[in-house]
């Protein structure tokens, strides 16, 4: 089996399906100019001390990805519906390899996302060394890990045509709630952002800052988000691998 | 791929296919439902094989089960003398499955490619787009095929990987006559070729014209398995139906145009060839028999009357 061939073609496939491309690299970098834009010269975005440049880069980075990587698994729900899983489980292809694929798929989109943000941010004035930039990127990228996980237990969970809203759903709650579009320093909201993934995902702009971005608390959540959702995708997978057909 | 000597005397040996007592209940809302109700079946290595029966007959449910995509409550499958898992694993299988889309984003060519890779020694490509009659199509996205180009790619999608056994479910159902000729003109091709070919069916025509063996299920079960000629000859008929104790069912099968005859308590059931031979000389002969219904035999009703002593039973 020539697993690299089959990525190749999923990839293929991935950046040619337009509301993909539009909802995780044009909202994201439409927004970016439009929020950060104005602000670009506050240092001190809600008393956070990190510059509204920064924050939102990395805000509309969460906000990209997310979707990136949620829409990637979800997608899976259109495969089931038509039928095609049905068709790989005759191939040799296993069920992890797929897995594999779909989420490597994600993150070659969420990387470009992720790029594309840093060179408007950098447009915007944005300037880093490379160490942050590296470990900026570095917490990203595990921050969307239960992203992967979730999105393909709601690739499991719901049917083709609820794919576009509940991703789409699913991201805005997370986004706004996890302080995408304004900071959320205090409050019930913020032990509530606290408790969700998107939340560690924006405050990785605080390495910007030269604070490190997660604590323990931070690392809890993504740790315990990722392994709910595996442990739930999973069984969502077993469940319907043994369902009939229709 | 090197196999041990055990393992090439093991598949020099081993038939096809070989299913024994499957037994596999859905339960629905309104109860359980048995679809396959101790199925045994074979098809021998090189062999065609069609699985012949009305909708709900549990044709799906076996194939389904044979490709491992569902478990079976009791029984096994083998393939090759292996598991369908390993079988498939192994890129032996290819499958035509009765329902499915293609995924989209990719041409043809693409989409074969792809799958293509999955299989440890596939066809070339062009080989296979050839055979399945879709080069003209290569170029084109999978989301801008009509149904049949459709099913034409999916029977690609079934040779890439150069199976020893080829599983069809239903495989031309929605395609036009032309279209349908031009299938199993490819189909035979392929049989040719030594590969052991399992097809499901409800049409008889097609069983007749390309299997070598037909195996006919209803409800559930194996109802009757020959080759074609023999099925054909079971339902291409009537059945005459009296009341008529007494009389020992040898005797009433050696009368001219009954095929088959079964009693079932004082009434009897003449399958016939020719029923107007078959009712003169059986009044000639039995003046007694009454309560007499002679009924043309369809596909449907000779599965039916084939498993009529069951459905008194259950």
């Amino acid at each position: 089996m020539n697993a690299l061939a089959y990525a190749r073609y999923e990839l293929v496939r991935t950046f040619r399906n337009r509301r993909l491309l539009i909802f995780s690299f044009g909202f994201p970098l439409a927004l970016y100019y439009a929020i950060a834009g104005p602000n670009r010269h506050e240092h001190s975005l809600g008393g956070t001390g990190i510059s509204a440049p920064v924050y939102f880069m990395i805000g509309l980075a969460a906000f990209g990805t997310m979707n990136a990587v949620l829409g990637s698994g979800a997608r899976i729900a259109v495969e089931r519906t038509i039928g095609w899983n049905r068709q790989l489980r005759i191939t040799p292809l296993p069920a992890r390899t797929y897995f594999r694929v779909k989420v490597l798929t994600a993150y070659a989109v969420a990387a470009l996302t992720i790029a594309l943000l840093y060179v408007a941010g950098a447009t915007l004035g944005v300037s880093l060394s490379a160490g942050h930039w590296v470990e900026m990127t570095a917490l990203l990228l595990v921050g969307l890990v239960p992203f992967a996980a979730l999105g393909v237990l709601l690739g499991h969970a719901v049917s083709a045509d609820s794919v576009g809203p509940a991703v789409g759903g699913t991201t805005a709650l997370l986004a706004l709630l996890g302080g995408v579009w304004f900071p959320i320093t205090s409050g019930v909201m913020h032990g509530v952002a606290e408790a969700l993934p998107s939340y560690w995902l924006v405050q990785a702009s605080r390495v910007g800052l030269g604070q490190h971005g997660w604590g323990a608390t931070g690392w809890a959540v993504v740790v315990a988000w990722t392994v709910v959702a595996a442990v739930l995708a999973r069984r969502a997978y077993r469940r319907d691998t043994e369902r009939p057909a229709a | 791929m090197t196999a041990s000597v055990e393992q090439r005397l093991v598949e020099a040996v081993a038939p096809g296919v070989v299913v024994r007592g499957l037994r596999k209940t859905y339960r629905t809302p309104s109860g359980p439902v048995e679809a396959v109700r101790d199925l045994d079946l074979t098809a021998a290595r090189g062999e065609t094989v069609a699985l012949l029966g009305p909708n709900g007959a549990g044709k799906s449910t076996t194939i389904d089960i044979l490709l491992g995509l569902q478990r079976p409550d009791s029984g096994e499958v083998t393939i090759f003398g292996r598991s369908p898992e390993e079988a498939i694993a192994e890129g032996r299988v290819g499958a035509m499955l009765q329902s499915g889309g293609l995924l989209r984003d990719l041409t043809v060519r693409e989409l074969v490619t792809m799958v293509a890779s999955l299989y440890p020694a596939p066809l070339p490509v062009d080989e296979v787009l050839a055979r399945a009659r879709v080069e003209e199509i290569a170029n084109r996205r999978t989301e801008r095929l009509s149904g049949g180009q459709t099913q034409r790619v999916r029977f690609a999608l079934a040779l890439v990987s150069d199976p020893a056994l080829l599983v069809l479910d239903e495989p031309t159902v929605g395609m036009d006559v032309e279209t349908r000729q031009a299938f199993w003109t490819a189909v035979r091709g392929l049989a040719g070729s030594g590969r052991t070919i399992l097809f499901a069916t409800h049409y008889l025509a097609e069983a007749d014209a390309y299997a070598d063996r037909a195996i006919l299920m209803a409800r559930g079960r194996v109802v009757a398995e020959g080759p074609t000629t023999e099925i054909k000859a079971m339902v291409g008929t009537r059945t005459i139906r009296a009341t008529l104790p007494g009389v020992p069912v040898e005797q009433l099968e050696r009368l001219p145009g009954v095929a088959s005859a079964a009693r079932r308590g004082e009434s009897v059931d003449l399958v016939c060839t020719d029923s107007d031979a078959a009712i003169r000389e059986l009044l000639a002969r039995h003046p007694q028999a009454h309560d007499i219904e002679i009924e043309a035999a369809g596909l449907e009703q000779a599965f039916l009357q084939l498993t009529g002593d069951e459905e008194v039973a259950a």
